[in-house]
């Protein structure tokens, strides 16, 4: 029964996966009609400068906001694992596991009001014009995927034991040769898989983007999503099965990254 | 140096978390306005003294129109649909993973979490190709003769909840599979020992054992659900009210910040409760 039930979910979750990278292969202009094998769409989408622009876009920004969310999430992480008490440490920890929990529309508009309200006060106190846009997306996202890093590296760090870097302090180690040579290293595995995580949330997000940037920043995600409201196109399907190609590559490298490491928690 | 890794990265939380929050609050209290941005702060300058022109009209407003308070139900109705629709074909789901030989059973938890990171776009792509009237499954009803004309399934419920399961159904099947996977199988022997049939081994043993992972699979797929925006605007019925989509209208196309502020708080109030629940099952 049990058995029959996991054969009909993996059914449901594959199928419109499959039959959509299988269909993005057809010459027919109606998107899930077959009408022989073609290239026609991928060919298209080579030529579509708007589609280009905001893929260079949005890789750009994951590519930013992964790497951000490694440098602070990394260190809320340790901070968490290994920073001991210090003072605010449980609003610390109040405010890295937030980004999880909270509805991406709540995010997107209080991140937007941070963002407008800065804006007002740079142009007011300092003269400066600043605008919206691949920018302050980098900093919604590198923001969101940070709670994910920190939470890996904490998991990592917390079976890590903190005896070996007792042992290097004892044997003339300084804090920061420590950090350098064992904890660092140790971190290293969750950091990759951190990266790729926030870099596929970046890729996928379609609310924080188009809440906090200004009309210069559409990224790939916002550009299918306002042509889905029109209708799938023969086009949107054959980006579909390229951004799916993209992330499961970037799964498999996770995998790769953390195999044999976290695979029994 | 410590105090230096602790605080800098105390910073950007304090910036990009605490502080759009308060903002939050805060703008709720504001008024409407024309300009850019639109609001009317509660707190202004006039003369070099500060003036209090906050108000209450957003939450007024929000009591007032029933609009406000049926997006909130049908958003909580919707969300534990899902949850509750992820539970039933879930729990089988994780059960037949647990049960599968030990080799098997990362590789199955992996196909069935894999769809997570397809990229949601495809997705509901892929569910807007299917659903459409002149759509696949249509073609095949009808190809079948099972159908004389197409059913309208895209901008419904079905659409709907076919889309959030197809999101959420993975969240669920997680923690009940490591949870049945883990759990102590001689308890079950000792109840088969002592004559229970399996149905009922399996209603008074291992389901009472795994309702702690019930209930964070519940939450899981509950919290996210509730505040969903893209995927009810893509698939679900035109102009359903869910508090996602409301809050996006109210700051997109009405421009009132201050109500869509209230909105987000209210939001954030309703669920409180679910994810402190949430977090209190994580640690114990």
């Amino acid at each position: 029964m049990a058995r029959l039930v996991l054969a009909l979910g993996l059914l449901f979750l594959w199928a419109p996966i499959l039959l959509l990278a299988g269909y993005a292969f057809s010459a027919d202009r109606i998107p899930f009609q077959w009408g022989g094998f073609s290239l026609r769409w991928f060919a298209a989408l080579a030529e579509n400068a708007r589609v280009q622009e905001a893929a260079l876009l949005s890789l750009s920004v994951a590519a930013g906001a992964a790497t951000l969310a490694c440098l602070v999430g990394g260190l809320v992480g340790w901070a968490l694992a290994r920073g001991g008490r210090f003072r605010g440490r449980p609003l610390f920890g109040l405010l890295a596991g937030a980004p999880l929990v909270l509805p991406e529309v709540v995010t997107g508009l209080s991140l937007l009001l941070l963002f407008v309200l800065g804006q007002g006060a740079a142009e007011k106190l300092l003269g400066w014009r600043l605008e919206r846009g691949a920018g302050t997306i980098v900093l919604a996202h590198a923001t969101l995927g940070l709670a994910y890093v920190a939470v890996l590296v904490q998991a990592r760090l917390a079976r890590l034991d903190p005896l070996l870097e007792a042992a290097a302090q004892d044997l003339g180690a300084t804090p920061f040769t420590v950090f350098r040579t064992i904890t660092l290293p140790q971190m290293v595995p969750s950091l990759v898989a951190g990266w790729l995580l926030s870099f596929t949330l970046s890729l996928d997000d379609v609310v924080l983007a188009s809440f906090v940037s200004g009309p210069a920043g559409t990224t790939l995600p916002v550009l299918i999503f306002s042509s889905l409201r029109m209708g799938l196109t023969p086009e949107v399907n054959a980006l579909g099965v390229v951004i799916l190609a993209l992330v499961l590559a970037a799964l498999g490298v996770a995998g790769w990254a953390l195999r044999g490491r976290g695979g029994r928690s | 140096m410590r105090a230096a890794l602790i605080s800098a990265p105390f910073l950007w939380l304090l910036a990009l978390v605490a502080a759009p929050s308060l903002l939050l609050g805060w703008i709720a209290f504001g008024s409407a306005a024309e300009g850019v941005p639109p609001v009317a702060p509660p707190l202004a300058w006039q003369a070099g003294a500060p003036v209090w022109q906050g108000s209450l009209e957003s939450f007024a407003l929000l009591l007032e129109d029933p609009h406000y308070a049926g997006a909130l139900l049908r958003s909580l109705l919707v969300a534990a649909g899902t949850a509750g629709l992820a539970l039933l074909l879930g729990y089988p789901m994780a059960y037949a993973v647990a049960e599968a030989r030990p080799r098997w059973r990362l590789p199955l938890l992996a196909l069935v979490l894999a769809p997570v990171w397809t990229g949601l776009m495809p997705r509901l792509g892929a569910w807007i190709g299917l659903l459409r009237d002149e759509g696949w499954i249509n073609g095949v009803l009808l190809r079948a003769g099972l159908i004389e004309a197409p059913l309208t399934l895209l901008f419904s419920d079905v659409a709907l909840f076919a889309g959030m399961l197809h999101s959420y159904l993975p969240y669920a099947v997680l923690p009940l599979a490591i949870a049945l996977a883990r759990r102590d199988r001689g308890l079950e022997a000792a109840a088969a020992d002592l004559g229970a049939a399996p149905g009922r081994v399996f209603l008074s043993v291992t389901l009472p054992l795994s309702l702690p992972a019930v209930a964070a699979a519940f939450l899981l797929v509950f919290i996210p659900a509730a505040g969903e925006f893209v995927i009810p605007e893509l698939l679900g019925p035109p102009g359903d009210p869910l508090l996602g989509r409301v809050i996006w209208a109210e700051f997109f196309q009405s421009r009132d910040w201050p109500l869509a502020a209230a909105l987000a708080l209210v939001l954030l109030a309703v669920l409180a409760l679910p994810i402190r629940a949430y977090q209190r099952l994580g640690r114990g």
